[in-house]
C-alpha cells in the first residue's frame, strides 16, 4: 500500500529546510542516505512503528520552542577521570572540550576529516544502512544525509579512560543532528558517555563498530530539562566474541525515542541493552530495541524498566530475530512499568521471530502498581510511606540499573534516581 | 501497656464483622498467648492492631502506652513501639536486608526525635544480633526475605525485633512452617527479647510453640471474641482436648 501523499508532502517540507554538507570522504553516503529518506518518507502517525509515538514534533520543520532548565546541581559523571568532548546546540565546542588525544585512541570531529579515504568510509551511514531492514528508520537516514558535527573515533588498545560526550542545550530553538561513528578494533576496548540535552530537538546517530574480541561499553544520562525532543539511533554490529553494553537512564523529557538496533554476527557475542527512566506528567518516553542473532552462541539481554505518574507515557518495542543458523541463541527480553497512578500509560510491543531450533529465547512484559504488601510491611517497620515507596521504586529500577558495570557510576546513578524520587515526593 | 477494650472491626469490602467486641490488656513484662481454631479472628486481630487496609473499626478502642493507635498511621505505630512478627513474610527483590533494615531503625529514631545510628554502630549491633539468631552475614547482604526458608524468614522477623526494640511484640503464627529445631531457635530469640518493659501477643493456633515460649496468661478466641482467660494450663488442656470442649462449654 502506498503510503499517504502527506507523508511525502511533509518529508519535503522538511527537507528544504536542510542542506547536504558538501565534499570529503561521507559525500556519497550523505547524498545515498538522502535518496533513502525520499524513498521512505519521514515517519508519520499512520506508520506502524510509530504506533504509540508521534512522529509531528520530530518531523516538522521548525522545532518545538524549548525552554533551558538549569538544575544548579553538579552534572554527572563530573567525578569520572574521562575525556571530555562538548557540543553546544550540536556544535562542538573545543573550548570546553579535553584535547582529543589519548593512547590507543583517535577522535576527530566529523565536520574536520575532509580527506577522501577514511576509516569510518565503513562505517558511516553503512550500518544504519543495516538496520533499515526489516523496519524502516527515516530519521536515522535524514541524519546520516545531515549531521552537521559529531565525532569519530578509532579505538586500538584498551583506552585508559571513557570519552565522554557532553551536550549542552543552550537555545530554545535548537535543532541539532549529530552523527557518531566508533570503531573498536581487535580485543580493544572503550567506554563513551552520553550526557545533557542537547537541543531543543535533537537527532543522534551512533553508528560502533565493535570487532571480534572488542568490547564496548555505552552509559547514557538524559535527563532532566523537561521540554526537549530527541530521536537517537544506536546501531551496533558486534564481531566474534566481542561484547556490547548500553545503558540509558532518562528522568523527564517531553519527547524521547531512543532506538538501538544490534546485529551479532559474530559467534559468542554479548549484547546488553538496558534502560531505565522516570516520568512525571507531560513525559514521553519510548525505546525501540531490535536484536538480531546471526551466529552461533551468542547472548542478548534486554532489560527496561519505567517508572511513570501523573499521565506520563511509556513505550517499549523490543525485538529479538534469531536468524536461520544463530543456534545456542540466548536471548532475554523484559519490560515493565510501575504506574505511580491511574492516569499513566505503558505500550508494550515485545517480539520474538526465531529461525533456528535449538535456541533460548524468554520474554516478558508486565504493568503494575506499588506492591502493597511489601508497602505495609515496610510501614510496619516504621518507614514512612512516601519513603518506603522510594525504596520499592528504585528496588524495581534495580534490575536495569545492574546492567551498569561499574559499581562508582551505579552507585551515582541511584542517588540521582533518589533524588529524582525526593523531589516528587516533597513537591 | 496494650488495652483492647470492646473492639469490632469489619472487613472494609464487604459486610462481614470479623471481630465483635475484643477486651485484652497486655502488661509489660508479660507473655499473653492468643489461641482458637481457624477463622476465629486472631490474625485479624494482628493486623488491625499494625494498622493494614481492607478493615474498619466500627467500635471500641486500642491503647498502646496511653496512645490511641487505631488512627495512626503503620509507621507511627511502629515508632510508637509496635511490632508484627508476619505469619508470611514478604519478599522485597531489589532491597537489600541491611538497607531495609538501617531504613526502618533510623526512621523509627527520627520519628521518636533520636539521633540516627551511625553505620559503623548499626553494623556492629546487627552483626552480633544476627550471630545470636544464626542468621550469617550473606542473609543480611541479600534482598528481604528473597530466596529464604521459612526459617531464615521467621528468623529475619526476630532480628528485625531485636534491632528496632518495640514495646509490643505481636507474633502472628511464628510457628507456622517450622520444624522443631527451627522453631527453638526462633523461640529462643523471642526469649532474649523479654524484658520488664515489653509485652508480648503470642498468636498460635497450636500448643507447641508455648512450651518453648511460656506464656504468663493464655486466651481462647472464638467467632471474633474472647471466651476464655487462663493460665498456661489452658493452653495444654486444648492441646488436649482440642477447641471442641471449650467452646461448647462457653456456648
Amino acid at each position: 500500500m502506498a503510503a499517504p501523499q502527506i507523508k511525502f508532502d511533509a518529508t519535503e517540507e522538511r527537507l528544504a529546510t536542510l542542506s547536504l554538507p558538501e565534499g570529503g570522504w561521507s559525500a556519497s553516503a550523505r547524498r545515498d542516505a538522502l535518496a533513502r529518506v525520499r524513498a521512505m518518507g519521514l515517519p508519520h502517525a499512520r506508520d506502524e512503528y510509530w504506533k504509540y509515538t508521534r512522529p509531528e514534533s520530530l518531523v516538522q520543520p521548525e522545532p518545538p520552542k524549548a525552554a533551558l532548565f538549569e538544575s544548579g546541581e553538579t552534572p554527572i559523571f563530573e567525578d569520572v577521570d574521562r575525556l571530555k568532548v562538548v557540543f553546544v546546540d550540536g556544535v562542538f565546542d573545543a573550548e570546553a572540550s579535553d584535547d582529543l588525544s589519548l593512547e590507543g585512541i583517535e577522535i576527530e570531529r566529523l565536520s574536520e576529516s575532509s580527506a577522501d579515504i577514511h576509516w569510518a568510509k565503513d562505517i558511516y551511514g553503512q550500518l544504519e544502512i543495516a538496520g533499515q531492514t526489516p523496519v524502516e528508520r527515516p530519521l536515522a537516514a535524514l541524519n546520516a544525509a545531515f549531521a552537521t558535527d559529531g565525532v569519530l573515533i578509532r579505538v586500538t588498545g584498551k583506552a585508559s579512560k571513557p570519552v565522554s560526550l557532553i551536550y549542552h542545550h543552550k537555545s530554545e530553538t535548537s535543532d541539532a543532528m549529530l552523527h557518531h561513528c566508533v570503531k573498536v578494533e581487535k580485543g580493544a576496548e572503550l567506554t563513551v558517555l552520553e550526557n545533557g540535552p542537547a537541543a531543543a530537538r535533537f537527532n543522534k546517530v551512533m553508528e560502533v563498530d565493535v570487532a571480534d574480541g572488542a568490547t564496548f561499553h555505552h552509559i547514557r544520562m538524559q535527563g532532566r530539562d523537561h521540554e526537549r525532543r530527541a530521536a537517537t539511533h544506536i546501531f551496533a554490529r558486534l564481531g566474534e566474541e566481542s561484547v556490547f553494553k548500553s545503558f540509558t537512564l532518562t528522568a523527564n523529557g517531553m519527547l524521547t525515542r531512543n532506538e538501538v538496533i544490534v546485529e551479532l554476527t559474530g559467534d559468542n557475542a554479548v549484547a546488553h541493552v538496558a534502560g531505565a527512566c522516570m516520568g512525571d506528567g507531560d513525559f514521553h518516553h519510548d525505546d525501540t530495541v531490535f536484536v538480531t542473532h546471526d551466529a552461533v552462541n551468542c547472548e542478548s539481554r534486554q532489560v527496561f524498566k519505567k517508572v511513570l505518574r501523573n499521565g506520563a507515557r511509556g513505550v517499549f518495542q523490543g525485538k529479538i530475530l534469531v536468524k536461520k543458523g544463530a543456534q545456542k541463541t540466548d536471548g532475554y527480553q523484559i519490560s515493565q512499568s510501575l504506574l505511580l497512578d491511574g492516569s499513566s500509560e505503558f505500550d508494550a510491543k515485545p517480539e520474538l521471530e526465531i529461525y533456528a531450533d535449538d535456541v533460548a529465547c524468554s520474554h516478558g512484559s508486565t504493568s503494575g502498581a506499588i506492591d502493597e504488601e511489601a508497602l505495609f510491611y515496610l510501614r510496619s517497620r516504621g518507614v514512612p510511606q512516601g519513603h518506603a515507596e522510594d525504596l520499592l521504586t528504585l528496588a524495581f529500577l534495580a534490575e536495569a540499573v545492574l546492567e551498569v558495570e561499574d559499581q562508582a557510576l551505579q552507585d551515582e546513578i541511584n542517588s540521582r534516581i533518589e533524588a529524582w524520587l525526593m523531589r516528587r515526593r516533597t513537591a | 501497656m496494650l488495652k483492647i477494650e470492646n473492639l469490632q472491626v469489619k472487613l472494609e469490602e464487604e459486610d462481614k464483622q470479623i471481630l465483635k467486641g475484643v477486651d485484652l490488656e497486655v502488661e509489660a513484662g508479660k507473655v499473653h498467648a492468643i489461641m482458637g481454631p481457624n477463622g476465629s479472628g486472631k490474625s485479624t486481630l494482628s493486623y488491625v492492631l499494625s494498622g493494614r487496609d481492607g478493615y474498619e473499626v466500627t467500635g471500641g478502642s486500642a491503647h498502646l502506652l496511653g496512645e490511641d493507635i487505631l488512627d495512626m498511621e503503620p509507621e507511627e505505630r511502629a515508632a510508637a513501639g509496635m511490632f508484627l512478627a508476619f505469619q508470611y513474610p514478604v519478599e522485597i527483590p531489589g532491597v537489600g536486608n541491611m538497607t531495609f533494615l538501617r531504613t526502618a531503625v533510623n526512621a523509627q529514631r527520627v520519628a521518636r526525635g533520636e539521633e540516627e545510628m551511625s553505620s559503623t554502630d548499626f553494623l556492629k549491633e546487627i552483626r552480633a544480633k544476627a550471630k545470636e539468631l544464626d542468621i550469617d552475614a550473606e542473609m543480611l547482604k541479600r534482598p528481604v526475605n528473597v530466596g529464604f526458608s521459612g526459617g531464615e524468614k521467621k528468623r529475619n522477623e526476630i532480628l528485625q525485633m531485636a534491632m528496632l526494640e518495640p514495646k509490643l511484640c505481636i507474633l502472628d503464627e511464628t510457628d507456622s512452617g517450622l520444624d522443631v529445631d527451627a522453631m527453638k531457635l526462633v523461640a529462643d530469640g523471642v526469649n532474649k527479647l523479654r524484658a520488664p518493659d515489653r509485652g508480648f501477643l503470642v498468636i498460635t493456633h497450636y500448643q507447641r510453640l508455648l512450651n518453648h515460649i511460656q506464656p504468663d496468661v493464655v486466651h481462647i478466641m472464638s467467632d471474633g471474641r474472647i471466651v476464655k482467660t487462663g493460665g498456661p494450663e489452658l493452653a495444654l488442656e486444648v492441646e488436649e482436648n482440642g477447641y471442641g470442649d471449650i467452646l461448647s462449654e462457653n456456648a
